[in-house]
C-alpha cells in the first residue's frame, strides 16, 4: 500500500509543481501579491509530497519489501542495514527521486530563507524553479517509476552493485546531488533576473550563499567520490578522468568561477551579464552530468543502465532549460550594462582572469569528455581520451590561477600598486623559493612541471597566510592588537584564508601521490618480500574470511621498517554470490609522510594458483593525505563563509550602508 | 555585436545538443570496441609465412600447441607508431618472456623483410595478410592493435593503437600478468 501511496503523492507534487511553474509567474507580471505568495505554499507542500514518497521507498528498503522491483534489483535481506538505506539512491530510479526530493528541499529553502527578497523575485524564482520540479517528476512518472511492483515476488533480492556497499559511496551521491540541485537555486535565480531585467548588487548578494551552500556539497561530494575510487578500486589513484568523474568536475569549476565573480558583481556593480550566464551554466552542466550518467551516451565505469527512451526524455529536458534560458540570455543580457570601472591592475581584473583561466578549464574538460562522440558523429572512429590528454592539457593552464590566487587577495578593488604589492612580497617570493628548493632536495625527482607546481603550492600558501598576518597586523603591532584583530576579522575572510591554504595544501598531495610515488607489482609466492620506499613487505600467505554477503580472500602482508615491525597489511579480495562479482578491498596504513597501500588479485595460471602466488600491487604515495586535508579544509572555509553574520543576516541593506563593512569583509 | 555575442552560448548549446541527439541513435553502442571479440574465440584464419623471412607463417591452428597465453601484435612496416611499438613488444619478449606472434597487415612482403632486419624480429610467428582478410575477420580499425591471446584459442584483451609511453605499457603489462602470459618476479 504505501508504495502505491509514494507513487500518488508524486503525482500530487507534480500536479503542484504545475500550477507554482504558472501561477506566481501571472502574479508577478500583474502585481497580485495573492498569486505571488501561492509559490510559498505550494513549495512547502511540494517538500512535503515528494518527501513521503522518499520515505516510502527508503521503507520498502528497510523492510526489504521485495515486492517492489527496484527493491529486487537493488537489495537483499543480508546485507547491512546501512547499505539497505543507502541502496534507496543506488538505482537510476531512486537516484532520480532523492535529486527531486533535494530540489524540492531547496524550493522551499526558498520560500523560508527568502523572506527578504523583494517578492516579485521570489515569485519568479519559485515558478522557475517549479519548472525545473515539473520536468524532473514529469520524466520519472512516465519513464522511470521507482515503485513498480513485481509479481510474484522472489524471496529474496539481487542485491546491490558490490563496488557500490561502501559508507564513502553511499553518502557520495545525496552530497553532490545537493551540489548539483543547489546550483538549480542559482539558476532559477538568474533566469528570474533575466525576466525581470534587472540585476543589482542585491541580487548578487542574494545568490551568494545558495551559491556557496551548493559548491560546499559538490566539494565534498567529489571529494569523497575520489577517496572512495582510492581505496575501493585497487588502483591507488583518487582521480581518473573518467567522463563521469568530469562531468562532476565541470559544475564544480564553473561553480568555483561563480563564487568569484559574484563578489565582484555584489561589490562593484560589474560582471552582470557574465554572472548570469555563469549561474545557467552551472547548473546547466549539472543537468549535462545528470544526462550523461543515465543514457549511455559515453563509455564510463559509473554508467547507470542504458535506455535510449530515457536519455531521449532527459535531452528533451536539456533542450528546454538550457536552451531556453540561453535564449532568455541572448534576448535580454545586451541590456544590462555594467558599472564600477576599474584599471588593469586591480582585484576586478584579478578575479577577471580567475574567471576566464576557469571557464576555459572547463571548456577544455568537456572538450576532453565530448570529444569521442564528436570524432564518431564526423568521422566514424571511436578513440577514448585518456589522461594523458587531461593532465597535459588541464594542468598547465590551471598553474597562473594559482599564481594569482596567491597574489589577487593582496589587490584592492578598482585600482592596485602593483609596485607596492611587490615590495610587501619580495620577502614572501624568497622564502617560497628557498621552501621549496629544501623540499626538493629532500625528494629530488620528478619533471619539471612538478616543481613548477611545488613552487607555486608554496607560494599560495606563504601569500595567503602573510595576507592573514597583514590583516591583524601580525608583525606591525603587539600581540595584542594583533588578537584582537585576528578575533574581529569576518569569517568570510577566514573562509576565504582556509579555502585558499587548502588549495595548497591540495596541490602538495597531489604532487605527492603522483610525482614520488613508489610502486611495486608483483607475481609473488608466500615468503616474499618486497621493497618499497622505506618498508619491507613481507607476503605471508593468504586465508578466507568471511562477510555478510561476501567471502573473500585476504592476502596478509608484514610490513617492517629498519627490521622493525610496523603493521599487517590484508588486503581482500571479496566475492558476492548473489551479485556475482568481486571486489578489491586495499589494506592502507595512513600516516602524515604517505599511504603505503597494497591490494591483490587472484592468479589465473593454474600453477600458479597451486603454490599459492598472487599478483601484489604496492604502493607508497607521499602525501597523499593532504588531499583529503584540502579538500575538508575547501569545505571548511566555504561554510566559514557561509556562517558569515552578513550572509547570514542577509538583509538587503541599501549599498551605501554596507560599503565600508563589506569593504573589510573581502 | 554585443548581441552576437549574447547569443554565442545558445549556439553552442544547440550544436552541442545536435551531437547528443546523433549520440542517443539506439543501434549505437559507446562500448562497441572493447568489447568486440573479448572472452570470445579468435577467428578463423590461416596465413603464410612472410616470402624471405625464416619465421614460419602463423594460422588460427597455431594456438593449440601453446603452453601459456600468448600476444598477437597486427603491424605494417609502413606504420609509423608499429616502428616505436615494436621496442617495447621486443622487450616484453626478451626481459619478461612473454610469446609474441605477428599478423603483417597489407605490407610488401619486400618491405616487412627489411623492417625486420633493421629493428630486429621477437616474433615467433608471422602470417602475410597482403589483403587484409585477417585483419577483417579479427575486427581491427587500424594499425597497430596488439591482442592477448589465451591458449584454447580466447581472446583475453585488446589494446587498440600503439603501447608506447608509460601509461599504456603498465596497462599491457598488467593485462599479461593478470592472463599468466609473463611470470613476474622470481
Amino acid at each position: 500500500m504505501l508504495p502505491e501511496l509514494g507513487h500518488f503523492s508524486l503525482a500530487l507534487a507534480l500536479f503542484l509543481a504545475l500550477v507554482q511553474s504558472i501561477l506566481p509567474l501571472i502574479g508577478a507580471n500583474r502585481g497580485d501579491v495573492r498569486l505571488m505568495r501561492s509559490a510559498e505554499v505550494t513549495a512547502y507542500a511540494q517538500v512535503v509530497f515528494v518527501g513521503f514518497a522518499f520515505a516510502a521507498l527508503l521503507n520498502a528498503f528497510i523492510t526489504s519489501d521485495f515486492t517492489v522491483l527496484n527493491v529486487t534489483n537493488n537489495s537483499n535481506s543480508l546485507k547491512p542495514m546501512i547499505f539497505k538505506i543507502a541502496a534507496t539512491w543506488g538505482s537510476h530510479e531512486g537516484s532520480l527521486l532523492l535529486w527531486v526530493f533535494i530540489l524540492t528541499i531547496f524550493g522551499a529553502g526558498v520560500a523560508i530563507f527568502g523572506s527578504n527578497l523583494p517578492t516579485s523575485l521570489r515569485a519568479r524564482t519559485l515558478s522557475v524553479q517549479a519548472w525545473i520540479s515539473v520536468g524532473f517528476l514529469s520524466f520519472m512518472l512516465l519513464t522511470s517509476n521507482p515503485f513498480d511492483r513485481i509479481f510474484p515476488p522472489p524471496l529474496d533480492g539481487d542485491d546491490l552493485n558490490p563496488l557500490l556497499q561502501d559508507i564513502g559511496l553511499a553518502m557520495h551521491p545525496p552530497l553532490l546531488y545537493f551540489g548539483y540541485v543547489g546550483f538549480s537555486i542559482v539558476f532559477s535565480f538568474a533566469a528570474a533576473a533575466l525576466i525581470e531585467g534587472r540585476v543589482d548588487a542585491a541580487w548578487a548578494r542574494w545568490v551568494r550563499p545558495w551559491t556557496l551552500a551548493a559548491w560546499v556539497s559538490l566539494t565534498a561530494g567529489i571529494a569523497l567520490g575520489s577517496w572512495w575510487a582510492y581505496y575501493e578500486l585497487g588502483w591507488g589513484g583518487w582521480w581518473f578522468w573518467d567522463p563521469v568523474e568530469n562531468v562532476s568536475f565541470m559544475p564544480w569549476l564553473l561553480g568555483t568561477a561563480l563564487l568569484h565573480s559574484a563578489i565582484v558583481t555584489e561589490k562593484r556593480d560589474a560582471f552582470k551579464s557574465w554572472t548570469i550566464l555563469l549561474a545557467i551554466l552551472t547548473f546547466s552542466l549539472s543537468l549535462l552530468g545528470t544526462f550523461i550518467v543515465r543514457s549511455g551516451l559515453l563509455t564510463s565505469v559509473h554508467a547507470f543502465a542504458v535506455d535510449p527512451e530515457r536519455g531521449m526524455y532527459i535531452l528533451g529536458l536539456l533542450a528546454l532549460s538550457i536552451g531556453g534560458s540561453l535564449t532568455l540570455y541572448a534576448w535580454r543580457a545586451p541590456a544590462m550594462v555594467g558599472g564600477g570601472l576599474f584599471k588593469p591592475v586591480s582585484r576586478e581584473a584579478g578575479l577577471l582572469i580567475n574567471n576566464l583561466i576557469l571557464a576555459a578549464a572547463t571548456g577544455t574538460v568537456l572538450f576532453g569528455t565530448l570529444y569521442p562522440l564528436f570524432l564518431e558523429a564526423i568521422t566514424g572512429d571511436k578513440i577514448s581520451v585518456g589522461p594523458q590528454f587531461f593532465n597535459a592539457a588541464f594542468i598547465p593552464m590551471m598553474l597562473p590561477l594559482i599564481f594569482l590566487m596567491g597574489l589577487g587577495p593582496f589587490l584592492s578593488w578598482k585600482r592596485a600598486d602593483l609596485a607596492g604589492i611587490v615590495q610587501r612580497l619580495k620577502f614572501v617570493a624568497g622564502l617560497t623559493l628557498i621552501a621549496s628548493l629544501v623540499i626538493w632536495y629532500l625528494y629530488e625527482r620528478g619533471p619539471v612541471l612538478a616543481f613548477v607546481m611545488l613552487l607555486l603550492a608554496v607560494w599560495l600558501m606563504f601569500t595567503t597566510l602573510h595576507e592573514w598576518a597583514m590583516r591583524i597586523r601580525l608583525f606591525e603591532s603587539d600581540l595584542k592588537t594583533a588578537w584582537r584583530r585576528a578575533r574581529n576579522l569576518p569569517r568570510a575572510a577566514y573562509g576565504m584564508t582556509t579555502a585558499h591554504l587548502g588549495v595548497a595544501l591540495l596541490m602538495l598531495g597531489m604532487i605527492g601521490s603522483t610525482v614520488w610515488k613508489d610502486e611495486v607489482i608483483k607475481f609473488a609466492e608466500p615468503g616474499t618480500t618486497l621493497e618499497i620506499g622505506d618498508f619491507d613487505v613481507t607476503f605471508e600467505g593468504t586465508d578466507r574470511v568471511r562477510g555478510p554477503n561476501y567471502f573473500s580472500e585476504r592476502g596478509i602482508l608484514r610490513v617492517e621498517m629498519d627490521g622493525e615491525y610496523v603493521t599487517t597489511l590484508y588486503p581482500e579480495r571479496r566475492t558476492y554470490p548473489v551479485a556475482q562479482s568481486t571486489t578489491t578491498e586495499s589494506a592502507i596504513r595512513s600516516t602524515p609522510a604517505g599511504d603505503l597501500y597494497a591490494s591483490i588479485s587472484a592468479p589465473s595460471l593454474e600453477s600458479a594458483e597451486a603454490a599459492g602466488a598472487w599478483t601484489l600491487r604496492i604502493l607508497y604515495e607521499p602525501l597523499v593525505i593532504l588531499i583529503w586535508i584540502g579538500s575538508f579544509m575547501l569545505c571548511f572555509g566555504g561554510l566559514l563563509s557561509l556562517s558569515d553574520r552578513r550572509l547570514r543576516v542577509g538583509a538587503p541593506k541599501k549599498s551605501k550602508t554596507l560599503g565600508s563593512q563589506a569593504q573589510a569583509a573581502e | 555585436m554585443r548581441r552576437l555575442i549574447a547569443f554565442a552560448p545558445l549556439i553552442i548549446a544547440v550544436v552541442f545538443g545536435g551531437f547528443f541527439f546523433w549520440g542517443l541513435n539506439p543501434d549505437r553502442d559507446p562500448n562497441e570496441i572493447p568489447s568486440v571479440l573479448i572472452s570470445q574465440p579468435a577467428p578463423e584464419f590461416s596465413l603464410e609465412k612472410v616470402e624471405g623471412l625464416d619465421t614460419p607463417g602463423f594460422s588460427r591452428a597455431d594456438f593449440g600447441d601453446l603452453d601459456r597465453p600468448v600476444i598477437v601484435n597486427v603491424f605494417a612496416s609502413w606504420c609509423v607508431p608499429c616502428r616505436a611499438e615494436h621496442t617495447v613488444l621486443t622487450k616484453f619478449v626478451e626481459q619478461d618472456g612473454a610469446r609474441l606472434f605477428g599478423i603483417n597487415y597489407k605490407d610488401k612482403p619486400k618491405d616487412a623483410v627489411k623492417w625486420l632486419e633493421e629493428l630486429g624480429n621477437p616474433y615467433e610467428r608471422i602470417g602475410s595478410d597482403i589483403d587484409g582478410r585477417a585483419g577483417i575477420e579479427w575486427g581491427i580499425s587500424g594499425v597497430p592493435e596488439t591482442f592477448i591471446v589465451r591458449e584454447d584459442g580466447t581472446v583475453l584483451y585488446r589494446y587498440v593503437g600503439p603501447v608506447v609511453g608509460e601509461e599504456p605499457e603498465k596497462r599491457f603489462r598488467l593485462a599479461l600478468i593478470e592472463a599468466g602470459a609473463i611470470q613476474v618476479g622470481e
